[in-house]
């Protein structure tokens, strides 16, 4: 199981808290799902603090770890101040950095990421920095302060799954030792499969599991496929060959022709 | 004076953070402070002045993915 910042996580499953249909169906999703962090954010409050409060209290009862994010935000400043009220308000170092290049691909700038990361891991803070599968970003992360690396499998909300497999191996390949969680863009249990299947440590995910008809179903759905994944990882697969090979043997067949 | 809430133009009498978070309402709720894009410590709030003009952000926990 993952290890992030020297904290074990007994599940390979990152699980967003956003858009679901009720709060009873969030918190059966993350039952059913065994997810052992769950993602959450910072928005304005109305007076009173009673939405605030109530949620705090629903992830409470989750029994798992919070991970605050930065989404939304367009700069390493704003990133930077949200990160600062968010480890006020959930009592953690723990940040999800995201910052936001582009409004209509939710791709991570990569140059306000790294500046944001430096500043906050500076800081004191454990930062999950939501990134590219680019290669040469990762180390910059890396030497901004950065102990575990999030590309995105897809832009956020699209559902689409791995896009860019080679990529995401290379980058597998050349940090093998840094825990590396696939966030964003996952759309299927086979997705996460694939994730496992590649090396990943863990998969992050929201909109594949809120917005899916059985949000619970397909939280265990997903916890399932995590697992067959990283048991195909760990038995060593067969190399792929291009032309076929017989799996019965040939020696003792029938002359019947 | 006049500041800004949460992006709303708001009268108030206050004159510290700390003060204007209690009279806006928001009383004993845990709630993130920041004054014009700044960060402030709930333990900062009572030393914070504000001024004409002040953006202040009144942030608490929601859903997050």
């Amino acid at each position: 199981m993952p290890d992030f910042y020297g904290t074990h996580v007994p599940s390979r499953l990152m699980l967003g808290t956003a858009q679901y249909p009720s709060p009873a169906i969030l918190a059966e999703a993350f039952r059913r799902s065994g997810a052992g962090i769950a993602t959450v954010s910072l928005r304005r409050e109305t007076a009173g603090g009673k939405a605030g409060n109530a949620f705090r209290e629903l992830v409470g009862a989750l029994g798992v770890h919070v991970l605050p994010n930065t989404a939304g935000c367009h700069s390493a400043r704003e990133a930077v101040t949200t990160a600062q009220m968010a480890r006020e308000m959930f009592g953690t170092d723990w940040i999800k950095l995201e910052v936001i290049g582009h409004a209509d691909t939710l791709q991570p700038d990569p140059f306000g990421l790294v500046e944001a990361a430096r500043i906050l891991a500076a800081d004191g803070f454990k930062v999950f920095p939501y990134t590219t599968e680019d290669g040469i970003l990762a180390e910059r992360l890396l030497e901004a302060g950065c102990e575990v690396l999030m590309p995105w499998g897809a832009p956020i909300g699209t559902g689409l799954g791995l896009n860019n497999v080679y990529g995401l191996r290379t980058l597998r390949a050349q940090f093998p030792d840094v825990p590396m969680v696939i966030d964003a863009g996952l759309g299927l249990p086979s997705h996460a499969a694939h994730a496992m299947e590649l090396g990943f440590d863990a998969v992050l995910l929201n909109t594949a599991v809120a917005k899916a008809g059985d949000p619970a179903m397909m939280a265990e759905g997903f916890a399932r496929a995590i697992e067959a994944g990283h048991l195909g990882l760990e038995a060593d697969p067969m190399p792929p060959r291009d032309m076929a090979a017989p799996s019965t043997p040939m020696f003792g067949m029938g002359l019947l022709s | 004076m006049k500041i800004m809430v949460n992006g709303e133009p708001r009268e108030i009498a206050a004159a510290t953070l700390k003060d204007a978070v209690s009279e806006l309402g928001y009383g004993e709720a845990k709630v993130a402070t920041a004054v014009n894009e700044s960060f402030v410590p709930a333990t900062a709030r009572g030393a914070t002045m504000l001024a004409e003009g002040d953006r202040l952000e009144i942030l608490a926990p929601r859903q997050g993915g």
